[in-house]
């Protein structure tokens, strides 16, 4: 690595670790914001494997992150008087997740393109649904009202739902979910990098690019496709889990198509199958709408005295445009894969000898 | 020598109906070792479709094949290419946003063991494997003569050139016997004379080779033993000199009014 890439590499990790305490001077939102944003990071890493790299179009990706919430939820609060630990509870719903996700690529593994949209999106439906009425005859999920009180993180002594000071710098609860999300993230970017230059992560783009011929160059495409399903689901899973953590409350309120349907935004927009877009376009669409949530309504009262549109209007509104215009002038994502790119750093040097 | 060590695949009666088209009816034939076999016939004769029942794409309806000693599971493609067939396309299908070389490290697949948590923690014997995957491949590039392409998106190869790289990707699967479904297609002179070549070569280097081909003069020039199918049948099979002048292949073949 060159100096200049290790200079930088150090800059940008301070900055990430100096975020939240920046952030805290702003307003405590602002961290919770941040830890949003990273679990969408999360989640959209998730869905690039299975839409991004292996090329299955699903629709319910979200059912997975519900899955997460709810196994945490559901061990780690009064609702059943459990109070598992973090270290039993998140492995244990990145594997349900796991298990979900190869229970819903079983039965779509002959589907493709918009029949597989339409199943996964159903898939993701039912899952909801489920969460809405399982609260009789047995109450498991409590339905609509969901799950309060859900207990925080507990690392040993280190309490998520208080305030310690460490060097004279305060850290608060969200602050340190922020430390642990960051942590998370690294992780599942490196397994995304390392899964995308291996044996597997090759057999998934051979199937996204022609489904016959990776079946005919011996690949088993059924084995393959449920591990990309499993594997996708269980990241839904951990953020599901963090998630349920940090908001200390679930409801099925949060897992509805709206938020599937802006997990895969922020992969094609960033650019499907491109670790790097992905994190790019995720951050976007997490930040976008909350700064215009803050700026939207002064400007308004500036410029015309009152509200004329409501930021949630304006967002989707934006979001549409933006969604368009990376369609019509950069098909393939902001940030698309290295492969593309390779391509117009060839052509330039083409056009330079 | 005994009849099983030369014989590499033997199709006994293999039969394929779509609808109300009998496209294979009791198809049964012999390839030995090291033989450069063709497979031709009229247009919808059904020779693509033997192809795709034997390496399992299609499913059949009749018949079994015997591959090396042992009844082939046609059931499942990825057991078919790993009992040692692989196969090209007539209309090539090569995994267009990958570069030539990953093209071709996805033939290693089938041969290769790595898992997901290989792949995630590195380990030393992932990251031994997925070198000498890399390696293998850019010797098939080189073997095939197209080493140059490497790092190129298999989409942007030449016409003659993804043909090459279709059969560097089936010979990294390990295959015994190589089909190939019209790889002089759309070829030019001088590349169907390096095709030749290369396929002489293959078989000089121990592989079968089973070769759908319209081009008779390649045909005729290369093959060992020629099988000509008709509405789905098998109507001659010897070498290409007798098959040639069969009255039922000519029948075959001016009858139809196409005139070769």
């Amino acid at each position: 690595m060159s100096p200049k890439k290790i200079a930088g590499i150090v800059l940008v990790a301070i900055a990430l670790l100096a975020l939240p305490l920046v952030l805290t001077q702003v307003g405590t939102a602002w961290v919770r914001i941040a830890n949003l944003a990273i679990l969408f990071v999360f989640l959209s890493l998730g869905l690039n494997i299975v839409v991004g790299m292996a090329g299955l179009l699903d629709l319910g990706y979200v059912a997975f992150y519900a899955v997460g919430a709810y196994t945490w939820a559901l061990l780690a609060s009064p609702h059943f008087n459990l109070h598992l630990s973090f270290w039993a509870i998140l492995p244990l719903g990145a594997l349900l997740a796991c298990i979900a996700g190869a229970v819903l690529g079983a039965p779509t593994l002959r589907l493709r393109g918009d029949y597989l949209a339409i199943v996964t999106l159903g898939f993701g439906e039912i899952v909801r649904i489920f969460m809405n009425n399982l609260s009789a005859p047995f109450n498991i999920t409590n339905g609509p009202k969901g799950i309060t009180r859900i207990d925080g993180m507990q690392l040993g002594d280190l309490n998520f739902m208080q305030t310690d000071t460490l060097f004279g710098l305060a850290f608060t609860g969200p602050a340190k979910y922020y430390y642990v999300l960051l942590l998370l993230l690294m992780l599942v970017i490196i397994v995304n990098l390392r899964l995308q230059k291996s044996r597997i992560g090759r057999a998934w783009v051979a199937i996204r690019e022609d489904e016959v011929a990776a079946k005919a160059a011996g690949i088993n495409t059924r084995n393959i496709k449920l591990l990309a399903f499993a594997m996708g689901a269980s990241f839904g899973g951990v953020a599901g889990g963090m998630f349920a953590a940090m908001q200390g409350f679930v409801s099925p309120e949060s897992f509805i198509l709206h938020e599937s349907i802006m997990i895969l935004a922020m992969v094609v927009l960033g650019g499907m199958g491109n670790v790097w877009g992905v994190i790019a376009g995720a951050l976007l669409l997490s930040f976008v709408p909350e700064l215009l949530r803050y700026t939207v309504q002064p400007a308004q009262m500036a410029l015309f005295g009152r509200m004329l549109i409501e930021p949630e209007v304006l967002r989707m509104l934006i979001f549409g445009i933006a969604l368009v215009l990376t369609m019509r002038f950069r098909p393939a994502g902001l940030w698309p894969e290295s492969r593309h790119k390779r391509e117009m750093n060839e052509a330039q040097e083409k056009a330079a000898a | 020598m005994s009849a099983t060590a030369t014989v590499l695949l033997e199709a006994r009666g293999v039969g394929k109906r779509f609808g109300g088209v009998q496209a294979l009816k009791d198809v049964s034939l012999t390839i030995r070792r090291q033989e450069i076999y063709g497979l031709i016939g009229p247009n919808g004769a059904g020779k693509t479709t033997f192809f795709n029942v034997l390496t399992g794409l299609y499913q059949r309806d009749g018949g079994d094949v015997l591959f090396d000693d042992q009844a082939l599971d046609l059931e499942t493609p990825y057991r078919v290419a790993a009992a040692g067939i692989a196969r090209t396309f007539q209309n090539i299908r090569l995994f267009g946003n990958m570069t030539a070389l990953e093209n071709v490290m996805v033939g290693r697949h089938v041969r290769t063991k790595a898992g997901v948590f290989g792949a995630i923690l590195r380990t030393p014997s992932q990251r031994a494997e997925e070198a000498a995957i890399k390696r293998r491949a850019e010797e098939l590039l080189r073997y095939v003569g197209i080493a140059h392409r490497a790092n190129d998106l298999a989409r942007h190869l030449s016409y003659g050139d993804q043909r090459r790289l279709e059969i560097a990707r089936a010979l990294a699967t390990e295959p015994k016997l190589l089909a190939l479904d019209e790889p002089a297609a759309g070829m030019n002179a001088t590349e169907t004379a390096g095709l030749r070549q290369l396929i002489e070569g293959l078989r000089a280097d121990g592989l079968t080779v089973l070769l759908i081909e319209h081009d008779v003069k390649l045909v005729m020039g290369l093959c060992d033993r020629v099988a000509v199918l008709d509405y789905g049948e098998k109507i001659a099979e010897d070498v290409p000199d007798v098959v040639q002048k069969d009255p039922k292949v000519i029948e075959a073949y001016l009858g139809g009014g196409v005139g070769e």
